[in-house]
């Protein structure tokens, strides 16, 4: 029997209201009703993808209409959840990972007096992204968009009491606009130049549009990618986004959710399939910040950011490929699953690492934690081994095709991305010496344990999953076989024989960790305190200035902008009035006297407003 | 033979009238019990009165549904667009009403001052103490008689006398607050200081028509509209006037700078009823000004239109960001909710009517339970305003802060909510063409407003709040009125085939 798609997203989404909504009654046993939930929609999801499994391959697809949500003469927009094969994957990464996660959070939580509430949000979360990636149209997909958005923004700031929570979760709020405003316009764009926001009558129309208006939607759409998935130059907010749980920083700042600007682009590939231009513009974008996150993961002392950068710089190289057009749609949606799992495993290590001592996250204060805590230790070398792209674990099958193909496209791109895997190896070698090697660096107060079972059973599956996931998903699933009906095919060609590239990418990886193991590797005295470092450590230290692009180019302006607004709402009529000279400058003062308030500028500025009209008016029946 | 009468016998539809006649005749009758019923049969009896009235008119409103005909001699219309105007405002009032009628969330009483004419502070006013008053009443029917009149009126006098009957009352009622009263005093002298400014406006421009066309009523003014098109000068200086007295009413920036003030000073209960219900009447009126009477010069208000509706949602969005004191961020939101239905308006097309009809409705029920729910959260001094006094709402209670979000998320235009209803029937008529830009400016500023509702989201969720705050426990009557506009918020959102489908049935205005 299949299952329907809709009830995928209604298990979450009740378990949230129930949560939410029953309070500090459901303290007791809410969080297990959280992960039932969780899994629950696993295996559903499980369901749905065996039933599609079974169709013939060419016309997979599982439709349920819930309701119409909007018919308006010839627009109509429906509620429609569709599992096709791309949404497959990630609903099986969702759930599977999320429950796994939610798993983990029963003991990473324990001693949280708002465990309930976190689960809620998980879950809420969890039914906001199943709706972004089954969604079958633009308007819903905006829908789970701005919900994953919401549960994002309330799970960082869920340590409301430090400050610096409550101030991650606005800045990431803000930036997100951004983003969200290209998507509306690319909503709007859409409706406007196909009639319909729906994904096959768009993908069928498309090649019916003009080129200028398909570049506008593949730029707006780009526009709404960097913000959800922190691209250059929307990336800051991940950084700072850190201060949530680390189990959400896993989920939804690794695995999930801001891979939902891959999904976008990879979704809507037939608009991007049009318009070189656009395509350019996602390649260029995920160039950059596959090296920007790289290098900012160097400097960072806190393990969490330094993952951080690490997350931004995998994103970087799934938007590199997914902007190739057809040879890089499945490469990039496959390194999005690999990274899914070795991500996700890293995270739940380091917030295992931070259970056993104390919270601390500054690597500084790390050091030989491989005997104390031996099974973190162990999942974590299998995430790194992935991650940097060892054989054959995971990260090497999805980054090396995604090495290849960029290759296929141009030298520029093609030396980014392997640049950026010499890069990767360093940084990530760096945080594992600090971390498990060397001496212990350790607060007087720390003991580091082990975590409990509850903890480490999640670690290891995840462990499991880094390290066979990418083969078994290559070919035993056949991932390329899978996805081409609805990413498609094709095919490049190198710039140099293809037998040089393997060995070309395992000694630049190699070279990599050569480099870290020289600076913190056997018998390196790495100081407790952050000595000042080069104007390269302190660039990367700095994210690089993203803070400062934000304050200079986002924040000042507007604030000057504001400041001035209200200003003159405020006075402009004083100020005029000064203005104009003595006489008047001696009447208003007058005035001023005469009367309290500022009523007769109000009338002013009416007269001003009532001018303006007048004046536009004339100038279109005069001009 | 018979004598010739001077003037023949007016014929008056009075059937079609019911709903404004049934509301100005509650409103002499309430002046009447002012005048001979003891106190306290005056505080069983003026409510009763007026929301027996209401009812009626309601009901009289719901049966003219099919009704298309120009009525009263021509001064009125009642065509699709008045019934479901004049039916908005009549459920508004109702909501409105109730909040007025609250006395639990303040122990002082109700929300209106005992006595508006003693002075601040004095003995005198103390005297009255906790006493109620009933006079607010006869001025709320006759506020809403007029507002019911502003969207029917055919012609411009007609439009004039409603714009003045409505507005009088408001005037009155915005310095009758309980509590900061000179506030409130001072709130109402700027309200009507410059509501009469603007009526002049209005009415020179009507004078300026009135010399450019040779009529007054708007079939008039259509026809020598399109027949004579060199009336050049005198008919867009009138135009121009005419547009600025009615933006007043809307709050469109730059008329707008009076709404904070008046919205913050006034009783918060009346700014409740005032913000949703003015702004439908006067968007209703000025609807039909400009599709009717100068629909065939649409190609010249356009631009001015154009123009107003980006500043309006600029201004509005940039200013409340930096605002501390709730009931002046949601006056300049509503600045800017004026920007997005100007939006519609600007269409100048079936569309942008039903458009801009579909935004007032939606806007309407949400602004009236926002404000309504300001009332309960409260410091000794009366209530907290004060953003900063808001924070850590959600620990006291969670219901409020959970709904006052829903509000706010429906202001801002989340999907699924009204407010994204709201957004999309204005913003898909208006775009296509040049109007595109001004629509791109829209979604500019409701980036920039999410910013500001969320802040207060954030501060309500994610702070640490002041014990001398607390959250009062409401009448059914405000509860009524946040249930219904929490209802309105999401059942328009999820299903707004219901608000959309209601509206398209209406047609356009009748000529």
């Amino acid at each position: 029997m299949t299952a329907s798609p809709a009830l995928l997203v209604a298990v979450p989404l009740l378990s949230a209201a129930v949560l939410l909504l029953t309070g500090r009654r459901s303290d007791r046993w809410g969080h297990w009703l959280g992960c039932a939930a969780a899994v629950g929609s696993f295996l559903i999801a499980l369901n749905l993808v065996l039933s599609l499994a079974k169709q013939p391959h060419e016309s997979r697809e599982i439709s349920q209409t819930v309701w119409t949500w909007i018919s308006v003469g010839g627009f109509n927009v429906d509620v429609t959840f569709t599992v096709d094969p791309l949404s497959a994957v990630f609903i099986l990464l969702i759930t599977g990972v999320g429950s796994l996660i939610h798993i983990y959070s029963v003991g990473y939580m324990e001693h949280d007096d708002n465990r309930r509430r976190f689960f809620g949000y998980l879950n809420l979360f969890v039914a906001a992204m199943l709706t972004l990636v089954l969604a079958n149209n633009l308007l819903l997909l905006y829908v789970g968009w701005e919900g994953v958005g919401l549960a994002s923004y309330l799970l960082i700031g869920f340590w409301q009491h430090k400050p610096s929570a409550a101030s991650a979760a606005n800045k990431a709020f803000i930036v997100n606009r951004v983003g969200d405003f290209g998507l509306s316009i690319a909503v709007m764009l859409t409706f406007v130049t196909f009639g319909s926001v729906a994904f096959p009558e768009v993908f069928a129309a498309a090649d019916k549009a003009s080129s200028t208006t398909i570049t506008w939607i593949g730029l707006a759409l780009l526009l709404a990618a960097c913000g959800k998935s922190a691209q250059f130059p929307l990336q800051s907010w991940l950084l700072d986004a850190m201060e949530g749980p680390t189990p959400v920083s896993a989920l939804i700042h690794a695995a999930t959710m801001v891979t939902a600007g891959v999904y976008l682009v990879a979704r809507c590939h037939p608009i991007f399939d049009l318009s070189a231009t656009a395509r350019g513009a996602v390649v260029a974008v995920g160039a950059i910040t596959l090296l920007m996150g790289a290098v900012i993961g160097i400097a960072k002392d806190d393990i969490k950011k330094a993952l951080a950068g690490s997350t931004m710089s995998q994103i970087g190289y799934m938007m590199l490929a997914v902007g190739l057009g057809p040879i890089g749609y499945i490469w990039a949606i496959f390194h999005l699953l690999t990274h899914g799992f070795f991500k996700a495993g890293m995270f739940l290590g380091a917030g295992s690492v931070m259970h056993g001592m104390n919270d601390e996250v500054n690597m500084r204060r790390y050091g030989a934690l491989r005997t104390a805590m031996a099974v973190t230790f162990g999942t974590f070398a299998i995430g790194y081994l992935a991650i940097i792209g060892v054989p054959p674990f995971a990260g090497f099958w999805s980054k090396d095709e995604i090495i290849k193909v960029a290759f296929e496209h141009s030298w520029v791109a093609g030396g980014a991305a392997l640049l950026g895997a010499a890069i990767t190896a360093y940084y990530m070698t760096r945080v594992m010496l600090m971390t498990f090697f060397g001496k212990a660096r350790w607060a007087d107060d720390a003991h580091p344990h082990e975590s409990p079972a509850v903890m480490t059973i999640p670690l290891v599956v995840l462990a499991a999953l880094s390290a066979v996931g990418g083969w078994a998903l290559l070919h035993v699933v056949n991932l390329e076989t899978w996805l081409e009906p609805v990413l498609g095919h094709g095919e490049g060609e190198l710039p140099f024989s293809s037998s040089l590239l393997l060995p070309l990418t395992l000694a630049v990886v190699a070279l990599g960790v050569a480099a870290a193991w020289k600076v913190y590797g056997a018998g390196a005295d790495i100081p407790v305190s952050a000595p000042r470092g080069s104007w390269f450590i302190r660039a990367a230290r700095a994210d690089l200035g993203g803070d400062l692009f934000n304050e200079k180019v986002l924040m000042q302006p507007g604030q000057r902008l504001t400041a001035t607004l209200v200003r003159v709402d405020d006075s402009v009529v004083d100020g005029a009035v000064r203005g104009i000279g003595g006489f008047t400058t001696a009447l208003s003062a007058r005035l001023r006297q005469a009367q309290n308030g500022f009523a007769r500028s109000y009338a002013l500025v009416m007269v001003i407003g009532a001018v303006i009209v007048a004046l536009a008016l004339a100038m279109v029946r005069f001009a | 033979m018979g004598v010739q009468l001077p003037f023949p016998t007016p014929q008056i539809e009075y059937s079609l009238l019911l709903p404004v006649l049934v509301i100005l005749g509650a409103a002499v009758v309430s002046v009447l019990i002012e005048a001979v019923a003891a106190e306290s049969l005056r505080r069983t009896l003026q409510p009763l009165l007026a929301f027996g009235s209401l009812a009626i008119a309601l009901a009289g409103c719901v049966g003219l549904w099919d009704q298309r005909q120009v009525v009263a001699q021509g001064a009125l219309v009642v065509d699709g667009p008045t019934v479901i105007l004049q039916g908005t405002l009549l459920i508004l009032a109702v909501l409105g009403a109730l909040l007025m009628m609250e006395s639990r969330v303040d122990p002082a009483g109700d929300p209106f001052a005992a006595r508006a004419s003693t002075i601040p502070g004095s003995a005198d006013e103390r005297g009255f103490g906790a006493r109620r008053q009933t006079e607010v009443w006869p001025l709320f029917l006759f506020a809403v008689g007029g507002m019911l009149m502003f969207p029917a009126a055919n012609d411009l006098l007609t439009a004039f006398i409603a714009l003045e009957v409505f507005s009088l009352p408001l005037y009155l009622l915005t310095g009758m607050a309980r509590r900061r009263r000179l506030l409130s005093q001072e709130a109402a002298l700027k309200y009507f200081v410059l509501g009469a400014f603007s009526s002049a406006v209005f009415l020179f421009g009507s004078a300026l028509i009135y010399a450019a066309t040779g009529s007054l009523d708007f079939a008039g003014i259509a026809d020598a509209v399109s027949a004579d098109p060199t009336s050049g000068l005198l008919l867009s200086a009138g135009v121009a006037l005419l547009l600025a007295g009615m933006l007043f009413k809307v709050g469109a920036a730059p008329f707008h700078q009076w709404s904070p003030d008046v919205y913050q000073g006034a009783p918060t209960a009346l700014t409740a009823f005032m913000s949703a219900a003015t702004k439908v009447a006067a968007f209703g009126a000025l609807l039909r000004v400009m599709f009717v009477a100068l629909g065939g010069a649409a190609w010249d208000w356009q631009p001015a239109v154009a123009v107003i509706a980006g500043l309006s949602m600029l201004v509005g969005a940039i200013t409340a960001v930096v605002q501390s004191d709730i009931k002046r961020v949601l006056a300049y939101s509503s600045v800017a909710h004026a920007g997005f239905i100007l939006t519609g308006v600007l269409a100048a097309s079936p569309k942008g009517l039903s458009g801009s009809l579909v935004y007032l409705v939606a806007y309407g029920f949400v602004t009236l339970a926002a404000f309504g729910l300001l009332t309960v959260v409260r410091s000794p001094a009366g209530e907290a305003t004060d953003v900063q006094q808001w924070a850590g709402l959600a620990k006291k209670s969670p219901v409020t802060a959970s709904v006052f979000s829903l509000l706010l998320l429906t202001m801002a235009g989340l999907p699924l909510t009204s407010g994204f209803t709201a957004k999309f029937a204005a913003w898909s008529a208006a775009w296509g063409g040049w109007q595109t830009g001004v629509v791109v400016i829209g979604a500019v500023s409701s980036t920039i407003a999410a910013a500001f509702y969320l802040r207060i989201i954030v501060s309500m969720w994610f702070s640490e709040g002041d014990d001398a705050v607390v959250v009062a426990l409401p009448g059914l009557g405000t509860r009524t009125v946040v249930g219904v506009g929490v209802a309105s918020a999401v059942v328009f959102g999820v299903a707004p085939q219901l608000l959309l489908g209601l509206v398209d049935g209406v047609g356009v205005f009748l000529r």
